[in-house]
């Protein structure tokens, strides 16, 4: 693995090392007890009792390089610098920047998101005309910013992509929406609202799309179930997926 | 017409022949506009979800004027089958299973966009043996073709064209023969895998792809001759469905509709995957915006992935990929499983199972290990793309650390192109709606996923 730049060795790193960053990962959430996610079966492994927690937020330092450069300045440093000339707030809109597997992301305070990408497509040095979606990521852990709102943007005119990511707790699950500069997120926001309770404040018609109109619940989360019956082959009881044992 | 001009019924007023007697004037005219705006002969019609020429479970709700659609709402999520929440509960190598069917008509760029992404994910995307990209480029192009005959075939059946129905649906048999002898399946086939393809192409492959190929070009000539200048099909695809490019970007519209609108975005050509700089190739490009164009542009692209299919069997067969691994070669993250086609459709190669039953006892735990509990993949996440035969097909992972996706999403072209459809049908004539739905060619399973 030694194509990897440094930003995802620190993380990989960071992973593999309890001992690096101790006291930072010892703030961190708690991600899984025990070796494996057996809880009721044996695990002879004896690591039942381990407690892994979760690896503290990586965020990059100038220069950022670019896809493939490490360690000069590059096409992510580009699009920073042209962020920070166009939108007056950024020091106070981005909370960290990370740039991690060839890919830049910038992590933005969500009052700021109608701000920020109002800038990226309508600036032209950063124009990024397509935006991909949005996916929402439910991280119960993550207190105070359990629900991520992730949207990829294309910049068809200069060939790049960026991603913003947006965080919100799950007792205040709201987040403006970005319909009114990309009309394309119409569908995506809903489908997010839809399986993760992200609200979009200012979509004009933010309901349900794929579950039925009067369904409970937000399927994605992660403390919905999948749902499933035990079946019997052969004599024996497979249970459903969620209840397997799983080696998280 | 005001009071004090009103026209007197019973002619006070001299024409020039004489008193002229008709039914017109007082305020009947205003009484008369006010029927003609009223509401209530707009007729609201479901369109769907089961309706011969939706291209599967589409709901379009139409509000109709006559024959002229007022207003277009698209009902989806008949399909919703939850494909992503149930990656995070199998493995990551299991995931491919998942997310073939999403798309059922393209089964190997789902399957590929989703495993450039776990490849992104562990950093292993330069290790990925060369034979087994081109491999992955070999099926993506004849899935490519299958997928737009299919996009063409449905597209005159429901102009009431019997015949390109049947000569396209024939062809893509002849595709999906391939992916039998080559992945085992017809559809669905779990073939590329994190790290590589599931097996190595079976003896005699290549000649049969070739001979496609040879078979091919000669059976596009043909169904040009049949279409290209057909006045019938001219008069029902020529400035239907109309969509700039502004509109295209502004609703996030990718694929042969951008590429109708004149603009040469392919992101095999821009942000090229699997080795695609490499290959020789145009991006076919109309600046007509209309059904028309986006099928011209279909046509075009069969005729280059012919060209890019000949470039791989060139390398598969002679070139850089003669031989060597199909599978990458780090034994933590390569499938130990070698499987070969049997009698009953394919499975673990009854080589392998005598190794790991009666030879090795590592090369057991080691299978059982990575079957079962898989690999780990460092915590991340990432964005990986390639361009389907209906746009862009992204997939973004999320891991924690775990043997499991944390979370995928797949940003699917089908799903973000149908939000045009009010922009395309809006204004015009109820026939054209059918024109338009499939010049968009959504397929629902990759809509609602």
């Amino acid at each position: 693995m030694s194509s990897q730049h440094p930003e995802q060795q620190a993380e990989q790193a960071a992973d593999q090392l309890p001992a690096h960053g101790e006291e930072e990962r010892a703030e961190q959430p708690i991600a899984r007890h025990g070796m494996f996610g057996a809880r009721t079966t044996g695990d002879t492994s004896g690591f039942g009792r381990l407690v892994v927690r979760q690896s503290p937020k990586v965020s990059a330092e100038r220069p950022y390089g670019g896809p493939t450069t490490t360690g000069a300045e590059g096409e992510f440093d580009e699009i920073a610098d042209a962020l920070e000339a166009a939108y007056p707030d950024f020091g106070e809109a981005i909370e960290r920047v990370v740039v991690d597997r060839g890919e830049l992301t910038f992590v933005v305070r969500r009052t700021h998101l109608l701000g920020v990408v109002q800038t990226l497509r309508d600036d032209p040095r950063l124009r990024f005309e397509l935006c991909l979606g949005v996916s929402g990521v439910h991280f119960p852990a993550e207190t105070g910013a359990e629900l991520h709102a992730v949207y990829p943007f294309l910049s068809i005119t200069h060939n790049r992509r960026v991603r913003i990511e947006v965080t919100c707790p799950d007792t205040d699950p709201h987040v403006p929406s970005i319909v009114a500069v990309y009309p394309t997120n119409d569908w995506h926001e809903r489908e997010t609202y839809d399986m993760f309770g992200l609200v979009f404040d200012g979509h004009p018609a933010l309901t349900r799309i794929m579950m039925p109109d009067d369904w409970m619940g937000h399927p994605q989360r992660k403390d919905y179930p999948l749902g499933g019956i035990p079946v019997e082959y052969r004599g024996a009881t497979v249970p459903p997926p969620d209840e397997r044992r799983s080696y998280v | 017409m005001s009071p004090t001009q009103q026209y007197d019924a019973y002619g006070t007023e001299e024409a020039t022949e004489g008193t002229v007697f008709n039914v017109a004037g007082q305020d009947w005219d205003e009484v008369v506009q006010g029927a003609q705006e009223s509401e209530d002969d707009r007729l609201v019609v479901n369109m769907g979800p089961q309706h011969p020429s939706t291209h599967g479970v589409l709901r379009l709700i139409l509000t109709l004027d006559g024959e002229t659609v007022d207003e277009t709402r698209v009902g989806i999520g008949y399909l919703h089958t939850g494909i992503e929440k149930n990656m995070e509960y199998r493995t990551w190598t299991q995931g491919t299973t998942f997310c073939t069917r999403m798309d059922y008509l393209a089964p190997i760029f789902n399957e590929t966009s989703y495993c450039l992404a776990v490849e992104k994910l562990l950093g292993i995307t330069d290790d990925v043996p060369e034979r087994a990209q081109v491999i992955r480029v070999l099926m993506m192009e004849i899935n490519r073709i299958s997928s737009h005959l299919v996009a063409i075939a449905t597209f005159g059946l429901e102009l009431g064209a019997t015949t390109v129905m049947l000569n396209g649906f024939l062809e893509r048999e002849y595709a999906l023969d391939l992916f039998e002898m080559i992945a085992g399946l017809r559809m669905n086939m779990a073939y590329v895998r994190p790290g590589g393809v599931a097996q190595d192409l079976p003896p005699g492959a290549i000649d049969k792809i070739g001979d496609f190929v040879k078979r091919e070009r000669y059976r596009f000539k043909q169904l040009r001759k049949l279409l290209d200048a057909n006045p019938v099909y001219l008069a029902r695809t020529k400035n239907i469905a109309y969509l700039d490019l502004a509109a295209c970007m502004a609703l996030g519209v990718t694929g042969p509709v951008l590429r109708s609108t004149g603009l040469p975005w392919d992101l095999r050509k821009s942000q090229p995957y699997c080795g695609y700089e490499t290959y020789d190739f145009e991006v076919a490009t109309q600046d007509t915006c209309d059904v028309y164009g986006r099928y011209l542009v279909r046509m075009q692209e069969m005729d280059e992935s012919l060209k890019i299919i000949e470039q791989c069997l060139d390398r598969l067969s002679s070139g850089s990929a003669k031989s060597g691994p199909v599978m990458i070669q780090d034994k933590k993250i390569g499938w130990p499983a070698q499987l070969a086609l049997g009698p009953d459709g394919m499975g673990n190669s009854p080589n392998h199972i005598a190794h790991i039953m009666g030879q090795s006892m590592e090369a057991l735990i080691h299978h059982f290990k990575l079957v079962t509990e898989g690999f780990r993949v460092p915590a991340g996440q990432v964005y990986a793309s390639v361009e389907s035969p209906r746009g862009e097909l992204g997939c973004h992972l999320v891991s924690d650390g775990g043997t499991r996706p944390y979370r995928a999403h797949f940003r699917d072209p089908s799903f973000t192109n149908l939000q045009a459809i009010p922009a395309a049908t809006e204004g015009s004539m109820i026939a054209d709606v059918i024109a338009a739905v499939a010049s968009i060619d959504p397929v629902m399973g990759g809509v609602d996923r």
